[in-house]
């Protein structure tokens, strides 16, 4: 079991870092190179989603990601010390823990604070409303990709910040070929 | 550079072709491309996504505003991406109802919205 943490200024240029050491951990871990597409979407979304929360905040802390490979899955957890900044519509106070469970990535997660922005409409998309036009998608959307993503992630968030964890499953290579890894087998 | 633009005329659209990395970092670069080809009067664009390597939701925000700036003067934004990576996250968000999506930038630049 290894752990490695990222610690990175809340600036749009570093969530392309926190991608980048992800997906080459991930890798080393043993994920497939399909899942690594998801390792690397769904890090991004949550670190841009943090350094929005920690600006928004004006909060000069860094952001922090730690990975953590072991036990047949690769740990990717994106903390932001934000507080309860309203970053974006995102969720904000009280303590949530929000367990987004499906297999097929296309369902929605289970609501919970998540009522607003899961799965938005054609309309949602391109109503503003405003005089001026917005480059924003609805509230939430950043959550719903990484759902969409990740069969196994959950969001906490309290009066400190928000913690978005994501864990992806490792195939071990040594059920494959014991001997690819140079252990000895002793047969039963 | 993570992202590279470049613009071209093709028939009675502009082809905007992307390269690299889409993401909350480089994705203002775009968005200000699509602002200023809409200030020049181009109003009818084609997004060539087939050298796009990464795309977030804060690209797709960008790409969504530039379909709601074209169509306030009733213009037309087509995108044309065959990588099956990028329409994932296009997928995820339901946004293929939202986009004409192509295979070609010749069947986006013929297509009338």
């Amino acid at each position: 079991m290894a752990t490695v943490e990222l610690r990175f200024t809340a600036l749009p240029e570093h969530v392309r870092t926190a991608r980048l050491v992800a997906v080459s951990l991930a890798r080393r871990a043993g994920v497939d190179d399909e899942t690594l597409d998801e390792v690397r979407l769904a890090v991004g979304e949550a670190a841009s989603r943090a350094v929005g929360r920690h600006r928004a905040a004006h909060s000069p802390v860094p952001v922090l990601v730690r990975m953590t490979d072991g036990d047949g899955r690769f740990v990717a957890e994106v903390v932001d010390v934000a507080g309860e900044a309203d970053a974006r519509g995102d969720m904000g106070t009280g303590q949530v823990a929000l367990r987004a469970v499906s297999s097929s990535g296309t369902e929605s997660m289970d609501s919970g604070a998540l009522d607003h922005g899961v799965r938005p409409s054609v309309d949602d998309y391109l109503d503003d409303g405003a005089d001026s036009i917005e480059d924003l998608l609805p509230p939430g959307v950043d959550l719903a990709v990484i759902g969409g993503l990740v069969d196994d992630v959950e969001i906490t968030t309290g009066s400190d910040g928000s913690t978005v964890r994501m864990v992806w499953p490792v195939v071990d290579q040594r059920r494959i070929d014991p001997s690819a890894f140079g252990t000895p087998i002793t047969s039963a | 550079m993570d992202l590279s633009l470049g613009t071209r005329t093709e028939g009675a659209k502009t082809v905007i072709e992307v390269a690299g990395e889409i993401d909350v970092y480089t994705a203002p670069r775009l968005r200000e491309q699509i602002v200023q080809l809409v200030d020049e009067g181009k109003y009818h664009l084609v997004v060539d996504m087939e050298n796009v390597e990464f795309l977030d939701s804060t690209g797709l925000g960008v790409l969504v505003g530039g379909l709601k700036r074209v169509r306030a003067h009733d213009g037309s934004l087509h995108l044309v991406c065959t990588q099956e990576r990028i329409l994932k996250i296009f997928r995820i968000t339901g946004l293929t109802k939202v986009f004409p999506l192509h295979a070609t930038v010749a069947e986006a630049v013929e297509a009338t919205d």
